[in-house]
This record gives structure tokens, C-alpha cells and sequence, in this order.
């Protein structure tokens, strides 16, 4: 039994394959999805969205979008969407400094809420991106 | 120059082509959430009309010349559509040969964005959309219209002015009643889908405008390419004859001249 996932950003299809589970970062809450789930809508947050497909594992990282779930299909509308492979974990370091340095000492002018956002956004991508370095220095082991 | 613009041509049309899925499914989703029905929620400020008071005109035009009549074409689709609406207007611009018409013509602009490049990214087109949500929802605007070059085929691009906001479900199509859980909620949901595809059909419309000024520009450089084969032909058609008079009359000259002398 498995579902079809599409990850799509307004730039390209970025994912598109038969899996058996999808687990995404939603508002409200971690969310995973099986075959046969009740229609359903909601919006992510920034973070990263898992995939298992057979025995292996896979995860993407999203900065928030949305996640419309049929029983025979998924589709996540993601405002952006990068494959573990893609991201660029030096660009992520400075993004989460840089955000934290805001949250640390809040300047005038700079919006505690979108640094909150980018620092989501930032760990996100080195959760996704960190998990693919590990697994490249330790072949084998999952 | 026509090699150039035919490649450049073809990646903007595979990136308008990229984007159809999510543009699609934005549709879809938003068209679901309109057909919801309506228990005495308030609508949400994309949604809601307004008396007609002052709008804006997001002008999406290349910044170079040099294809043909299209430049022409939308300032001209643009510039009727603004008189015959006889309000109040402001514009914004994208690209240059659009800014420079309207400075021409006068008119009142509230933003320019120039120089965006063949392959614009998403994050490029954020702020257009930015400003028209914002002056939307504080009320300085009481409709948008988006102006570009629609791409038809490689040989026929169509000037074209829409209305983005307020957002229209009923113009949207695809509604297809699936029960959803809405998480958190319907309204939740759509708020936050409303700006998004806003923002979309902006990006697409600088996709379709960029496609379509690559393949006008690609039409016009072949033209010019086989005038001037043209009227390099018929110049050295001209240049010979003109060399055999000269030759001709060189020899009766001298023919003239040996028989004078003999």
C-alpha cells in the first residue's frame, strides 16, 4: 500500500514518487500521513518533512506551505522545498546565527516573530542537511 | 542574436511550465474553500469588494526593445484600459520600457522594478506582491489589475489586463467538493493561501511576459536577419551591373579611340 507524494514550490516539482508514509511539520503539530487518511487541508510551519519509502528514509527540508492530504494522494504547496542533497549548510549556519543574534539582542526595527521564522526556516535545513553528511561518513549505518 | 533569444526563449517557457502544478492546485484549493458555505464569517480582506474608488495597474513589461511590436502592444492594451476605467490610477512598474512609458504619459507610479533579469526567482517577485497586498488591505486601493503579454505560441503573444484583487473565486474553476479537515481552520487556511496566490499569478505573469518577449524578439531578429540577406542581395545586383556599365563603356572608349587612330 503506499501514496503519491508531490512537493511542489511555484518554481518546480520537486518531489514526485510513490511512498508509504509522509510524517510533515505541521501547525498544530508533527503529522503523519498513511494511505487512506481523511481528506484533509492544513498549513506547515517551517521544518523538516520525512518520508519513507520501502526501507529507507528520506527527508526534505520546507519553509512553511501547505499539505492537502486525499486518501490516494498527497500534495504539499511548499513556499520553498530543498532535497537533503540541495541544501547548503554554510548559507543555513549564518541564517541561524544571524537569527539568533536578533532573538539574543532584539534591534529596533527587526521583527521578533520573522526572526523566530528564519531561525525555524535555518534549522530546518541543517536538520535535513546534517542527516545526509552523517549518513555519507558512515556508510551502512542508518 | 536569434540563436540567443531562442534559447533564452526556451528556458522561460520550461520555468512557466515548472510552476503549473502549483499554480493549478493553488486554484483548486482556494476554489474549495470559496464554494465553503458562508455562515456569517467575515470575509477576508483579499476577498471583499469595495466600491471602485482608485486602483493600481501592475505593468509588466520587458526592459529592452528590440522585439518587435510587443513593447508597443501592452503599453498601448495598458494605457486604453486605464482610460476606460476613468478613475484615479497608480501604477507599478516592472521593466523599463514600461516605466518609461508611463513617466512619459505622466502618470502616477508607486513602485519600479527594473532589471529583474531573463530568469527571475520567486523571492525577486515577493515584493510586487507585497505592496499591492498591503496597499490593498490599508485601503489606498480599492481594485488591482495585472498587464502583461500573455505567451500564445512562439509566433502570437496577446497583451492582456486581468483583474488579481479583490481575488474572484468565481472566476477560478475547478472546485471539486472534497470534504477537508481544515486544521486549524477553514479561514486559517485560506488566509493564509490568499497572498500566495497573489504572489503566484504575479510570478507566472513575469514568466509568460519574459517567454513572450524572447520569442517577439526572436520573430523580429530572423526578420531582420533575412531583410538584410534580402537587400544584400539586391545591392550587389545593383553593384554589378553598375561595375559591367563601367567596363563596357571603358572599352568603347578605347575601341572608339584605336579605331580613331587607325
Amino acid at each position: 500500500m503506499s501514496i503519491k507524494l508531490d512537493i511542489v514550490t511555484a518554481e518546480r516539482l520537486v518531489f514526485s514518487e510513490e511512498v508509504d508514509i509522509v510524517v510533515a511539520p505541521g501547525v498544530e503539530g508533527q503529522l503523519g500521513v498513511l494511505p487512506h487518511h481523511t481528506p484533509l487541508m492544513t498549513t506547515l510551519q517551517a521544518g523538516e518533512l520525512r518520508v519513507r519509502k520501502g526501507g529507507e528514509e528520506l527527508s526534505l527540508a520546507i519553509s512553511g506551505g501547505f499539505l492537502e492530504v486525499r486518501p490516494d494522494r498527497v500534495i504539499v504547496l511548499a513556499d520553498a522545498a530543498e532535497r537533503a542533497e540541495e541544501v547548503d549548510l554554510a548559507r543555513a549556519e549564518a541564517a541561524k546565527r544571524r537569527a539568533q543574534e536578533y532573538l539574543v539582542h532584539p534591534t529596533a526595527g527587526v521583527d521578533i516573530a520573522r526572526a523566530e521564522a528564519a531561525l525555524r526556516r535555518a534549522v530546518a535545513r541543517l536538520q535535513v542537511g546534517e542527516k545526509r553528511r552523517r549518513r555519507r561518513q558512515e556508510p551502512g549505518t542508518r | 542574436m536569434e540563436m540567443i533569444a531562442t534559447s533564452k526563449m526556451r528556458r522561460a517557457q520550461e520555468r512557466g511550465l515548472a510552476g503549473r502544478p502549483y499554480s493549478e492546485k493553488i486554484r483548486q484549493v482556494i476554489a474549495d474553500l470559496a464554494a465553503l458555505p458562508q455562515t456569517g464569517r467575515e470575509l477576508h480582506p483579499l476577498l471583499k469588494r469595495r466600491p471602485l474608488t482608485r486602483m493600481a495597474i501592475v505593468h509588466i513589461t520587458p526592459d529592452r526593445g528590440l522585439c518587435g511590436g510587443l513593447n508597443a502592444g501592452i503599453n498601448r492594451r495598458t494605457a486604453s484600459f486605464i482610460l476606460e476605467q476613468n478613475i484615479p490610477s497608480t501604477c507599478i512598474s516592472v521593466g523599463r520600457k514600461g516605466l518609461d512609458f508611463m513617466r512619459r504619459r505622466g502618470r502616477d507610479i508607486r513602485a519600479e522594478f527594473t532589471w529583474l533579469g531573463d530568469q527571475p526567482g520567486w523571492l525577486d517577485t515577493l515584493p510586487i506582491s507585497r505592496i499591492i497586498i498591503d496597499d490593498y488591505t490599508d485601503g489606498v486601493i480599492d481594485a488591482v489589475y495585472l498587464a502583461y503579454t500573455q505567451f500564445v505560441s512562439t509566433m502570437v503573444q496577446r497583451p492582456v489586463v486581468l483583474p488579481i484583487l479583490p481575488v474572484a473565486p468565481a472566476a477560478i474553476s475547478g472546485a471539486q467538493n472534497v470534504d477537508y479537515i481544515y486544521e486549524p481552520g477553514s479561514d486559517e487556511v485560506l488566509a493564509g493561501l490568499l497572498p500566495r496566490f497573489v504572489e503566484m499569478q504575479i510570478y507566472h505573469a513575469i514568466l509568460e511576459s519574459i517567454a513572450s518577449e524572447q520569442s517577439a524578439r526572436m520573430v523580429a531578429m530572423r526578420n531582420a536577419t533575412e531583410n538584410a540577406g534580402e537587400l544584400i542581395d539586391g545591392l550587389t545586383l545593383i553593384y554589378n551591373k553598375a561595375r559591367q556599365e563601367s567596363i563596357t563603356k571603358e572599352l568603347l572608349d578605347i575601341s572608339g579611340g584605336v579605331a580613331a587612330l587607325t
